[in-house]
């Protein structure tokens, strides 16, 4: 973390950049907050560990509209969401300065699964352990450091960064479970099981649009739902199909250009695995139009924007069920 | 709502692209072909032109099924708009399949213009399917109920 | 002072919803957050917070108002009944009972909100003492006692039993209709219960925060700080603060077109939203900087300059926990307070 510090530091002083994007120190270990630092002084409370979760790419279309670069952070899963955004002309390349951070999987703090947490040890990079010394108000325990970790990391796409302009720390492999194996077991129920599944997930939804106000794909300046034109229940959860309807269309409106960064899950303050619908999305695609990552190659057409003469019918699947 | 499957009368919405479903459908009308009064046509531009939420707000306010009509493949008024629109109804047709909706309901059909017989055909079929599958519960929006 | 075996709590709710609904804390895929008591529901009274604050049960997040139908030419208005029949919320916290005087100010001074206030009428707390206050729980700074919560009865959950202490008229009665369930008891243990959260209350880290810099005053003083451009930069402008918060109480009125009618409904609304209180000419708040500011200002400088100094903040935490950007009502009292020294 000090070589992270010691960098931004030197590059604001020799004037390369004119703020620096990363993550700020907060009240507790576990909550750091995505935040921008004009000076060198500032630099004294920024902070990367285990719990920088959060994705600062999609910060960088406000701070492309500011004067000078700005040195931004990107963790190997964040540069998929930077190209995505540089693709549809959201951000400038030229406006960022891009240091790549190595990364050891991150933590989701409700994994912990203990009540009255005052302090963690092992979750600071680069020296996070195997295991996490939870401290809390009702005894001491240990976690083990995976265990703790966010779903997305367990389905890493691996701890390449797709774009930068210099690398700084190391990563660990995080990957150790299947990333379409949720979506196939949902698959394999039955339509009342599955109907039941999301109505029991999605009923949860106080439509507080935190999962659609941290995606870096959800980058329209107003949203289809935030009109007052349109007949919607918007921020009333008036009926469960409304939450239905928001989740599948704003899944629809980010498929192809979904990177899975799973941002979506978490911040979710239901916990509702929102991933899911992206994933069945991105698996579909895979399976029908061919292999395709959002967020790797820049130039690459995403599946719904192109077609093929020879493409499935949408009745191939209505025969099967 | 407990329906007799016999006096179950659906509302199916079909959305029909200008230049060959809709021209289909009145060839079926004026060759005299049968299809049920149940269906309730909206003509759009091209089959491309409907956005899943068209189809999503169509069940929303009430309809028990719906099905996109356009051009074959290969035939389309703007040369490439339905190979979009193949793509985009194959994706959200899986998803509403993945939540758990019946996926007969919803349903595509290619219906030039001189295939009044097919739109005919299509349509009682389409209908007869919606009647064995009954009433949909799962995607309406409670406040259209009353 | 009265008492009930926890495992047969069960019996209990079963009990109550005989006669009248029943609201408590229930765990469905997951989470726990208030709703109705059914025989199936999952209750769950040892989650010491729900995510969504049990407001819903007096200011739903969506209701209906009326509703507009045409009937042979003419338009036809019904208008939505009001609460009518008592209503029990059971395993409320302190925080969340306090937080109800909140909103009572808002809603019951004039000109009064007749749902709310039919709700209010027919509702009866049975609140819950906290037995694992959390670190990120601060009620003692609104000063609150989270071990001897307000409300109808208070309720305390020690070892084996759940001690039951009417408060109220109303808590009398229910008491009184469920006497076959209670038992009579001693005092001793509850006091002892009492004195040990008390002592977790003085271990949590953010007991000593200091509303100096707030209240009546701060709107002239904070208005235009500089602080405030550096604090809410990380803000996603989402809702989530504001509907998980027990205060926060600002709605929108809106229309939905059913096809043969419309409903006039009202929803909860967040100041974070770019469309809150939109008019004819646009916004009046028209950068997430401003937005941000109203939130906090609302909370400890304009509602305690209304209200006697009142602040419309209890302290339960639930922003903190759940912010998306970790950002929250402690840092903004934090970062202001440290600018005094």
């Amino acid at each position: 973390m000090q070589e992270l510090i010691i960098r931004a530091k030197e590059l604001l002083e020799c004037g390369e950049v004119a703020r620096v994007l990363g993550w700020r120190k907060g009240e507790h270990v576990y909550d750091p907050e995505p935040a921008f630092f004009q000076s060198a002084d500032a630099l004294e409370n920024f902070v990367y560990n285990g719990f920088c979760g959060a994705n600062l790419s999609k910060y960088m279309i406000e701070a492309s509209k500011l004067e000078g670069k700005t040195l931004v952070f990107l963790k190997p899963c964040d540069t998929y969401s930077f190209n995505q955004l540089l693709a549809e002309h959201r951000i400038d390349r030229e406006k960022a300065y891009i240091i790549g951070v190595g990364c050891k999987g991150k933590l989701k703090i409700e994994n912990i699964g203990a009540d009255g947490i005052l302090d963690i040890e092992g979750a600071d990079y680069p020296d996070c352990g195997e295991e996490l010394n939870v401290k809390t108000l009702y005894g001491d325990v240990k976690v083990a450091y995976k265990d703790a970790m966010l779903e997305r990391c367990h389905v890493c796409k691996g701890k390449e960064h797709r774009i930068f302009d210099e690398k700084i720390g190391e990563s660990v492999d995080t990957l150790d479970a299947e990333r379409f194996a949720e979506v196939e077991r949902i698959e394999k129920m039955s339509p009342e099981e599955k109907f039941a599944y999301f109505q029991a997930e999605l009923s949860k939804c106080i439509r507080c649009n935190a999962c659609r106000n941290v995606c870096p794909a959800c980058s329209c300046r107003k949203c289809v739902f935030d009109s007052t034109k349109f007949d919607s229940a918007q921020k009333a959860n008036a009926t469960t199909f409304e939450e239905k309807m928001f989740h599948i269309i704003r899944a629809f409106h980010v498929a192809g250009r979904c990177t899975d960064c799973g941002e979506c899950s978490r911040v979710c303050p239901q916990g509702i695995p929102l991933h899911l619908f992206n994933r069945k999305f991105i698996k579909d695609m895979n399976e029908l139009y061919g292999d395709y990552q959002a967020g790797v190659d820049v130039d690459a057409k995403a599946p719904l924007v192109c077609f093929s003469q020879e493409d499935a019918e949408p009745g191939a699947l209505t025969e099967r069920g | 709502m407990s329906v007799n499957k016999e006096d179950f009368r659906p509302v199916i919405v079909a959305f029909c692209c200008n230049w060959c479903s809709y021209a289909g459908a009145d060839l079926a009308g004026s060759s005299r072909l049968a299809y049920p009064a149940d269906v309730k046509i909206i003509r759009v531009p091209c089959s491309c032109r409907v956005n899943p939420m068209f189809i999503l707000r169509a069940f929303e306010k009430g309809a028990d099924g719906v099905i996109l009509c356009g051009c074959h493949p290969g035939d389309c008024h703007y040369s490439t708009g339905n190979y979009y629109a193949r793509r985009r109804m194959t994706m959200l047709f899986s998803m509403l399949d993945f939540i758990g909706v019946e996926n007969g309901r919803t349903r595509v059909e290619w219906v030039s213009a001189a295939e009044g017989v097919k739109f005919s055909e299509t349509m009682n079929s389409f209908v007869e399917k919606i009647r064995s599958l009954g009433p949909n519960v799962r995607l309406g929006d409670i406040r259209c109920k009353n | 002072m009265h008492r009930i075996k926890k495992s047969e709590l069960p019996r209990l709710y079963e009990a109550i919803a005989k006669t009248q609904t029943l609201y408590l804390p229930v765990k469905s895929a997951g989470k726990t957050n208030f709703a109705v008591w059914t025989e199936t529901a999952q209750p769950d009274i040892d989650t010491l917070k729900t995510v969504k604050s049990p407001k819903d049960a007096f200011f739903p997040q969506c209701e209906n108002l009326y509703t507009v139908k045409r009937e042979e030419g003419k338009l036809k208005l019904t208008a939505e009944e009001l609460e009518s029949e008592s209503f029990v919320v059971f395993g409320i916290r302190a925080c969340d009972v306090r937080a109800l005087s909140v909103l009572d100010k808002v809603f019951l001074s004039n000109p009064v909100d007749t749902y709310y206030a039919a709700r209010r009428e027919h509702g009866i707390l049975v609140s819950l003492a906290c037995s694992r206050p959390e670190t990120s729980c601060f009620c003692g700074t609104f000063g609150i006692d989270c071990a001897q919560p307000e409300g109808d009865v208070a309720t305390w959950l020690c070892g084996e039993y759940l001690y039951w202490q009417p408060q109220t008229e109303k808590g009398e009665s229910l008491t009184n209709a469920l006497s076959d369930l209670l038992e009579e008891a001693e005092e001793a243990p509850v006091e002892k219960a009492k004195e040990e959260i008390r002592a977790i209350c003085e271990r949590l880290p953010l007991k000593d925060l200091s509303l100096e810099k707030w209240g009546a005053h701060a709107a002239h003083d904070n208005f235009d700080s500089p602080l405030w451009e550096e604090l809410y930069k990380g803000c996603l402008a989402c809702g989530t603060c504001t509907f998980v918060c027990p205060t926060c109480q600002c709605y929108d009125i809106k229309d939905y077109d059913t096809g043969n009618g419309i409903q006039r409904y009202r929803c909860w609304d967040s100041c974070m939203y770019s469309d809150f209180t939109m008019m004819a000419h646009g916004n009046n708040r028209t950068s997430q900087m401003q937005r941000f500011r109203q939130r906090f200002m609302h909370k400890l400088a304009y509602f305690p300059a209304n209200n006697d100094g009142m602040f419309s903040c209890v302290g339960c935490g639930r922003c903190v926990d759940k912010c998306p950007s970790h950002l929250n009502i402690v840092k903004v009292i934090k970062t202001f307070g440290k600018e005094e020294a």
